[in-house]
């Protein structure tokens, strides 16, 4: 007889993946009664503990949430206690009356303190290198370790980071809200750029061999979701979360066997992820509906039209100039300029555009994508002997060695056009 | 908590005392401490002489060594501060926006450590 029983999970596995999908949420409520992070996650780390022991045997509590802050906010106390100084009485004075809430957490949802923690963890008075760590390892539940591994630094100056950003947040008191109107705007785009900060690591991984770091895009991806659902009238986070998955929705043609770097004009269509490019459209569209432009509503709209399009050569080269044009007048940023020129080459000519190209390099002479991009303007004009030079500028300044692969292979190509 | 506020700029090309700019800068400034002791967040504030003023000391194995001028030769000079009592970085920081310096040179806020009795 087939047996009907479940395949049998790893019950300790199951238990870790909903702590990390909480994690944040746990964090947020328990600093917001305790202040200090240390403290909270030492206590949630014992409440973790506690729980692999019980629930192993008397199954999931009703609400695993629930429990988990009523555990560690015992342990917190039993910590404070412990500690001989006393240093944060406050704090355990705070705990001691929230015990009376905790039955009524068992049955209702605590407000979601995420909000608050993300506007911590990204407040502009933090480097953004600190402000991704602790991101990660506060509201995405990513151990030191693995965020170091992700970032291609080392344990330690990765777990420095992490020390210093809860140091600073305790001694110049980095306040626990959510700003106020006057500064809400800027607060927000502060928060979203640690968010795409995390998602480009992944995404284009500016050093080492391995390309595309998944697992950072994913955690970048669930992060945003987050905050979109805390934010969900404001239509630049919802651009943010579009804009992530358009991009994402190309991985899977954006190396070819071999792990090299394909190109968009060159990827397989086949391969982009569909489903990933109608929620991207769909979020997008509505955010562009609120009338309250942005640059990630923007790029984002520039990725949709990509998505979007049939082939390289059916792409809506006009709608993708125009969105450019705008984006360059919000952000006057010359590599926004740069993709607008190459954009508009496609409408024009190379002939026309290599003018307001070279007119860039001044400001972008440290930017291996000017010279990657300077270089195919070159070949296109037949001057190969300067388009080499290009290349070779481009590989100088390249980062990672798909990037070099990709650069060199070019040059390659050029070389057997040269010698046929 | 008490922040302060230190006030960074060159020297060289502040606006001198006499010019227009300079009568600007003095009643932006009055006005700047007004905001703060109305909104009841000044403790203290004063602007100093020039670094050329400055004397610097130095002790190493009990001798001591005087010299003429600032501790360090830098780029924007230590032109004054203010301390700021806020319950948090973020008004800090709401307050060292206003400080009329900010627009051409640097601001740096740093919380004052209490120490405990």
């Amino acid at each position: 007889m087939v047996s009907s029983s479940p395949p049998p999970i790893n019950f300790e596995t199951g238990i870790h993946a909903l702590i990390r999908e909480e994690w944040g949420y746990l964090v947020s409520t328990l600093y917001k009664s305790i202040g200090d992070f240390d403290l909270v996650e030492d206590s949630l780390q014992d409440a973790v503990e506690v729980a692999l022991g019980k629930w192993k045997q008397a199954g999931l509590p009703k609400s695993p949430k629930a429990w988990l802050l009523t555990t560690a906010k015992r342990k917190a106390i039993d910590r404070i206690r412990r500690d001989n100084n006393f240093r944060t009485k406050q704090s355990e004075f705070a705990l001691l009356q929230d015990q009376d809430d905790d039955l009524k957490e068992e049955e209702f949802d605590v407000p979601d303190e995420r909000l608050r923690l993300m506007f911590t963890c990204c407040h502009p008075a933090l480097d953004d290198r600190i402000s991704v760590a602790l991101t990660l390892r506060l509201l995405g539940g990513l151990s030191t370790k693995e965020i170091a591994r992700a970032f291609l630094v080392s344990v330690d100056t990765m777990a420095q980071r992490v020390v210093r950003g809860k140091r600073k947040i305790k001694q110049a008191a980095i306040p626990y809200i959510i700003p106020e109107k006057s500064t809400f705007p800027e607060r927000l785009s502060a928060v979203l750029s640690v968010l795409y900060l995390i998602f480009n690591e992944g995404y284009s991984a500016s050093s080492g061999e391995k390309h595309v770091r998944g697992e950072l895009c994913n955690e970048a991806i669930r992060l945003t979701r987050i905050l979109e659902h805390l934010c969900p009238q404001e239509p630049e986070v919802s651009a943010l979360l579009a804009l992530m998955l358009l991009h994402d929705s190309r991985k899977a043609a954006r190396f070819n066997n071999g792990g090299g770097f394909v190109p968009m004009e060159e990827q397989d269509r086949k391969l982009w992820d569909r489903k990933l490019i109608d929620e991207g459209s769909k979020l997008i569209e509505t955010s562009l509906a609120q009338r309250k432009l942005g640059p990630y509503q923007l790029q984002a709209a520039i990725s949709a039209v990509h998505a979007n399009a049939r082939s390289y050569e059916g792409t809506d080269w006009q709608e993708i100039v125009l969105l450019y044009d705008e984006l360059y007048n919000l952000t006057k940023n010359p590599v926004v300029d740069l993709n607008r020129i190459v954009a508009r080459s496609n409408i024009s000519s190379v002939e026309e555009e290599i003018d307001a190209l070279n007119a860039l390099e001044e400001q972008l002479k440290d930017y291996q994508p000017f010279y990657a991009a300077k270089a195919d303007f070159l070949v296109k004009l037949s001057k190969i002997i300067e388009a080499k030079e290009c290349f070779q500028k481009a590989i100088d300044l390249s980062g990672n060695d798909n990037e070099r692969d990709f650069l060199a292979e070019k040059v390659a190509g050029i070389n057997s056009l040269q010698n046929d | 908590m008490k922040y302060i506020a230190l006030i960074y700029s060159n020297e060289a090309t502040d606006p001198k005392p006499g010019s227009e700019e300079f009568g600007q800068l003095i009643s932006e400034y009055q006005a700047a401490t007004q905001t703060f002791v109305e909104d009841g967040v000044m403790v203290a504030g004063d602007p100093l002489e020039s670094v050329s003023n400055a004397t610097t000391l130095r002790s190493r194995n009990g001798n001591l060594d005087v010299t003429d001028g600032p501790f360090a030769e830098t780029k924007e000079q230590l032109g004054g501060y203010y301390i700021f009592e806020c319950d948090n970085l973020d008004d800090a920081m709401k307050y060292a926006a206003m400080i009329p310096t900010v627009n051409y040179g640097s601001i740096e806020v740093r919380p004052i450590m209490t120490i405990e009795a």
